[in-house]
């Protein structure tokens, strides 16, 4: 067994060149795709850019008449729209998975959970439509009437809660947003719990400490890393979905203080305009757009990623 | 099953220190009072009719193979167990004079009285001070100068004080394996408890810091009620007044440390502790 046959050693030596490579040469792959979308929608974005400069992300213009375009409504839509959805999924998908991996009976564990996946795997189109047709009316009647009179006479938080109740606008597509990025939050979450080690958790209860301060006290601290992943995961998904978004935002380019108006995103501007956009131009402050979605994202991942750096810096453990 | 050649010298206990003998004299009052105890795991017993009684200040060891049920045993000392379905304990236990195991026990006071320290470290993420300051703080009593003085005291007594008086707001996770263990007594004993479980507190540790927590130990005893759960049967000689020597979910026997590393009652015990198995 001692003896090495040298061809065989040598033979070795080949596969794992090969491997070597191919594995080298995947990862290569990603930098250059991502560099390849990078520069063509520079380029695409590019006559915009150059005609219209700083002022395209300044201004809330949109007229495809004057040829006129700024990106203003959709970047504030696209933000509005994700910061309600986070409000709203966030503290649900907490305690999803909080219920799920402390206070759940076994035997509902599994349905509950396989539940949260199913609604993970729902196409966004049947968001779109169900947002239209169900939620929205359902906004409209009950939901919106009561915010504008009882939040709407608040000094800086009534003007959120003004004018007429559309039914589609930020506000819903917010509420949408919520629901399509809150199974991933709430498994992400989930996962991330269920990894912290029982022993911990019991050093807690040793103490004396009820389910509740276990849960707040050491096992959210313990995930904190996991958290912070994923509400990135489910911030990601709410600034790029665009199908749902697109049927209830009211596709406006139009800012308005209230939230119950309607507005748009950048990735739902796309979407409606991109096949009638007629004119260089037009296109090409389209696909500027993308440009500053992907900038957003990229934000937003860089910020996730700092944030994580500190936080495990912070905890100083090695292990 | 158990083999009858001897087993080979080194794992023959050394005849224990004279010391441990004096310790068994001057045992105050019961403490624990175990009565027919059983434990089930669903439809698994692993207590069988445990009945004894584990006396105040004093350091109890149980020694015992894997899977003999010392942990289980200690489990149902501050029903940890009750954070399981279909885990559940049939008998009497008394703690203090008080019943722990009926319907209408005030679990989180319970466990609030009794403290647990475990196998591997378990540092919470967060400060030494605020891992000390954990227990104090959770009935929201305690605050202020008295909270600092409480968790001083505490890693004072847990002699951990000097190694970490300029790192308080360090992360606890970053102390070593040892300082971490030394830290959950601190934890532990923050509170004031009145018993203190340990389940293999240096199973994870080296010889060094094992010997610090030994330390420890002994400088708790005048305070508490220890049960002290080991592989360790050098460790349960050094440190323990009273030994019990576990065995498929029976106690075999129970008495001064002294008496059943010198001159067990039952075969058995005789077989573990001479090394013929286990
Ligand atoms: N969570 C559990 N579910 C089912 N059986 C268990 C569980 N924990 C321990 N047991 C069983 O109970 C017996 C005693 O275990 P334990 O008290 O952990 O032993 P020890 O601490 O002495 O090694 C073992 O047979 C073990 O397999
Ligand atoms: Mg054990």
């Amino acid at each position: 067994m001692a003896i090495i046959d040298p061809r065989h050693a040598a033979k070795q030596l080949i596969y794992e060149r090969v491997f070597r490579s191919a594995t080298l040469s995947a990862a290569i792959l990603v930098l250059l795709i991502l560099g390849g979308v990078a520069m063509s929608l520079l380029r695409g974005a590019w006559p915009a850019i150059s005609h219209f400069g700083f002022s395209f992300v300044a201004r809330e213009i949109w007229n495809p008449v004057t040829d006129e375009f700024g990106a203003l409504a959709p970047i504030y839509g696209t933000v509005v729209t994700s910061v309600i959805a986070m409000l709203l999924a966030v503290p649900t998908g907490f305690g999803i998975a909080l219920f799920l991996t402390e206070l759940c009976p076994p035997l509902l564990k599994r349905p509950i959970g396989v539940a949260v996946e199913l609604l993970a795997a729902v196409p966004s189109i049947i968001f779109g439509i169900w947002g239209l047709f169900v939620l929205a009316p359902v906004l409209q009647r009950h939901v919106q009437p009561w915010l504008i009179a009882h939040l709407g006479h608040i000094v800086l938080v009534g003007k959120l809660f003004k004018g007429p109740p559309f039914g589609i606008g930020i506000l819903t597509a917010g509420v949408v947003l919520a629901i399509m990025v809150l199974p991933f939050i709430a498994a992400t979450l989930r996962d991330v719990f269920d990894t912290v080690p029982a022993m911990l958790k019991e050093s807690g209860y040793a103490l004396g400490a009820t389910t509740w301060e276990v849960m707040w006290n050491v096992v959210v601290p313990h995930s904190r890393v996991g958290i912070v992943g994923g509400i990135m995961l489910g911030l990601g998904r709410a600034l790029g979905e665009t199908m749902a978004v697109t049927f209830v935002i009211g596709n406006a380019h139009r800012i308005s203080s209230s939230l119950l108006a309607p507005g748009t995103t950048i990735s739902s501007a796309i979407a409606n305009e991109f096949t009638e956009a007629v004119g260089d131009l037009y296109t090409s402050s389209l696909i500027a757009l993308g440009l500053l979605l992907f900038l957003i994202t990229f934000t937003v991942i860089a910020a996730a990623q700092a944030m994580l750096r500190r936080l495990e810096r912070r905890s100083g453990a090695a292990v | 099953m158990i083999p009858s050649t001897k087993p080979p010298k080194h794992l023959k206990m050394r005849p224990p220190v004279a010391v441990a003998a004096e310790r068994t004299e001057d045992l105050g009052p019961p403490k624990i009072e175990i009565r027919a105890l059983n434990f089930y795991y669903g439809d698994v017993r692993s207590l069988h009719n445990i009945t004894m009684s584990l006396a105040d200040k004093s350091i109890s060891a149980f020694i015992g193979p894997s899977g003999c049920g010392k942990s289980t045993l200690l489990r149902v000392l501050n029903r940890m167990y009750g954070l399981y379905p279909r885990q559940r304990a049939e008998g009497e236990v008394l703690i203090g004079g008080r019943d722990i195991l009926g319907p209408n026990v005030d679990v989180a006071e319970l466990r609030y009285r009794v403290g647990m320290v475990f196998q591997k470290p378990t540092p919470f993420p967060m400060s030494v001070f605020d891992n000390v300051a954990f227990g104090l703080r959770l009935g929201g009593g305690i605050r202020g100068a008295e909270l600092k003085s409480r968790v001083e005291s505490a890693l004072r007594d847990a002699a951990i004080w000097d190694e970490v008086k300029d790192k308080l707001h360090a992360d606890g996770r970053s102390l070593s394996g040892g300082q971490q263990q030394r830290l959950c007594i601190a934890r532990a004993i923050a509170v004031k408890p009145e018993v203190l479980l340990l389940d293999e507190p240096t199973a994870a540790l080296d010889p060094i810091s094992t010997l610090r927590v030994e330390e420890t130990l002994q400088a708790l005893r005048e305070k508490y009620c220890i049960v002290v759960v080991t592989h360790n049967l050098q460790q349960a000689a050094r440190v323990s007044n009273v030994t019990g020597f576990m065995f498929m979910g029976e106690l075999v026997e129970i008495g001064p440390s002294s008496r059943i590393f010198t001159s067990p009652q039952d075969r058995r015990t005789d077989d573990y502790i001479t090394g013929r198995f286990g």
